[in-house]
């Protein structure tokens, strides 16, 4: 592997991503060429490096948005319950102080033990989690505080009664509440960020990654049983669609990567909570320059101009 | 999994997977052959029925330009970003390139991809349509769906008009990955711009609408009609029989179903679609 090869590549490609319009503007074919060449260098050198990515954003001893609550906010209150159905355990939402802010706080949570895991559903949100999101940010529209959402968990939880009460709706309603919003929100992929259950939450002015957190559409595993039919070509599957933060930074779908301590953030939550605190204060101080008006239409206009296209 | 190539791109399995919808999906009965109750049809019987069983009243994919026909006016269907193409912005390659698939799914529907939009009118009313169609890579939702989709919407914004949108999709397109995802929130914001600008999105759920379409746009009609017997789920039946080890209701995920549970307005028989349309487009004021 050349990196200095990749090194200028990548250069050139920023380059000419910049000037790339994602809609409705013709690829140019050089765009193309360098992606492709990149995308060869990257195909041969770094699907080890992707699935260990995967395996860290998994580990067992990551933190949780718990974890991180504790260490960033100040006279943390959890609120509990969607007005309506229950309190869905795997959606933890409350109101803390970040610098000094009154700012709002929802992140999936996963249990430590298998007792606090079953309680919490292994982060996989049911409709009522996503409907307790949905009262939090309009409470925090209302009174004016930021919100910041913690991202981790493996997709929307696939149940009976999940279905009969509205699943889909549910994740479809909690993007539009947050397209709504008129105040700072700062989304952070702290583990895993899968598909629908994980984009609920995480339609903000700002979308950080940890360095070693995935984000993607699906997880590998499943990528790997409908594609290639046998879900132990997952490492295959993550090494096509690139679920890692370098991959999402290049595409447009994430703002900014949070570094993590060295070994990743269970190594050292302490530090990893220091590197997550800086980048989002920073993120919000730069978004509290703006009006509730302005941040809705860039945010809209941001998420609106997501995918690649190409014409006949 | 016993799905075919033609048919693997949903993220979504379905538990009664219509063997008519995967076109070519020899040995799992014709497509004309009713899967509920065998009866068998010539393509001009179907057509004339709107593809429903004269027998048992089981409701046939219906493909996009179809669907089409089956609404408009005649003749006041004028499509918009016909030129619009997947770029495969991961240079995505699973048992073979995404890039082939795409030219396979054109070739094989004569569609640029899995939706079909531009304006109409339904009964003298002034509207877009937005009409998905299956048998394009199982209706799945990757750039150009969420394009097309969003740009109908603006434009409808700009004049405070109606967006009927027929979906049937087996979700995300997995080959475009994290940017298919991202066609969740791009929906949902047209669709919010449509909303807020007094526009109006009418929302039809064919079989099967399920993950990434009913997690977004599709969920958010002012109004939402379902076909008679359509899957709309976020989980399709398989992932959530493996999940909780639990035997399904019969009726899990169906229009039927959801309407019980508050997820749609109506259960509209196909033969009373074009209607029910005409008069919520007289209810919401797209008159000329």
């Amino acid at each position: 592997m050349n990196d200095e090869a990749e090194l200028g590549l990548r250069d050139r490609l920023a380059q000419l991503s910049g000037v790339k319009l994602l809609r409705g503007t013709r690829l140019s074919t050089e765009l193309q060429r360098l992606e492709r060449q990149l995308a060869r260098l990257r195909e041969d050198t770094s699907d080890e490096e992707i699935w260990r990515r995967v395996d860290l954003a998994r580990h067992e001893k990551r933190p949780y948005t718990l974890d991180y609550v504790e260490r960033l906010l100040d006279d943390w209150f959890e609120l509990h319950g969607d007005r309506g159905r229950m309190d869905d355990r795997a959606i933890v939402a409350g109101l803390g102080r970040l610098d000094g802010r009154t700012v709002a706080v929802i992140g999936h949570q996963t249990g430590r033990d298998l007792k606090e895991r079953a309680i919490r559903n292994f982060g996989m949100a049911n409709p009522e989690g996503y409907r307790k999101a949905i009262r939090t940010m309009q409470l925090a529209d209302r009174h004016g505080f930021p919100v910041i959402t913690f991202v981790n968990t493996p997709g929307a939880h696939p149940g009976i009664a999940a279905e009969q009460h509205g699943q889909g709706g549910a994740i479809a309603r909690s993007q539009a509440a947050m397209l709504r919003l008129g105040v700072p929100t700062v989304a952070a992929v702290i583990g895993e960020g899968g598909s629908g259950g994980a984009i609920a939450i995480a339609v903000a002015d700002r979308v950080l990654m940890q360095e070693n957190a995935i984000y993607s559409v699906i997880s590998p595993e499943g990528c790997a049983s409908i594609l290639w039919k046998d879900a132990a070509q997952a490492k295959k599957a993550a090494s096509a669609f690139k679920p890692d933060a370098a991959h999402c930074l290049e595409l447009g779908v994430i703002d900014g990567i949070v570094p993590e301590p060295e070994g990743g953030a269970h190594a050292n939550p302490d530090a990893a909570a220091v590197l997550l605190r800086e980048s989002i204060v920073a993120h919000l101080e730069d978004l509290e320059a703006s009006s509730p008006d302005e941040l809705r239409r860039a945010r809209r206009a941001k998420f609106r101009s997501m995918g690649v296209l190409a014409h006949v | 999994m016993s799905t075919t190539p033609g048919h693997i791109d949903v993220s979504i399995e379905h538990k009664r997977a219509d063997p008519a919808k995967s076109g070519g999906d020899g040995g799992r009965g014709h497509p004309n052959t009713c899967p509920t109750c065998d009866s068998h049809y010539r393509d001009d019987e179907l057509a004339e029925t709107l593809r429903v069983c004269g027998q048992c009243g089981h409701h046939f994919p219906v493909r996009a330009p179809e669907r089409i026909a089956q609404l408009a006016d005649p003749g006041s269907f004028d499509e918009e970003d016909a030129d619009l193409r997947s770029a495969d912005p991961l240079d995505f390659f699973d048992l073979k390139p995404y890039r082939e698939r795409l030219v396979e799914a054109e070739m094989k529907t004569d569609l640029g991809d899995a939706i079909l939009t531009g304006r109409a009118s339904i009964d003298d009313h002034p509207c877009r349509i937005a009409a998905m169609d299956f048998s394009f890579m199982g209706g799945s939702m990757g750039s150009v769906v969420g394009e097309r989709f969003a740009r109908a919407c603006e434009r409808s914004a700009e004049d405070g008009g109606v967006v009927v949108s027929v979906s049937a999709s087996g979700g995300a397109r997995m080959q475009e990955g994290i940017l298919a995802l991202m066609q969740l929130p791009k929906t949902v914001a047209a669709v919010g711009d449509l909303q807020d600008g007094g526009g109006t999105l009418l929302s039809v759920l064919a079989h099967p609408t399920t993950g990434g379409v009913t997690a977004s746009f599709a969920s958010l009609g002012d109004v939402i009609l379902a076909e008679p017997g359509a899957l709309i789920s976020f989980a399709g039946p398989r992932v959530v029989a493996q999940t909780t080890r639990e035997k399904l209701p019969d009726d899990f995920g169906r229009a039927e179903s959801n309407y019980k549970f508050g997820h749609v307005d109506a259960v509209v028989p196909r033969s009373e679609l074009r209607a029910t349309l005409a008069r919520l487009l007289r209810l919401f004021g797209a008159s000329q």
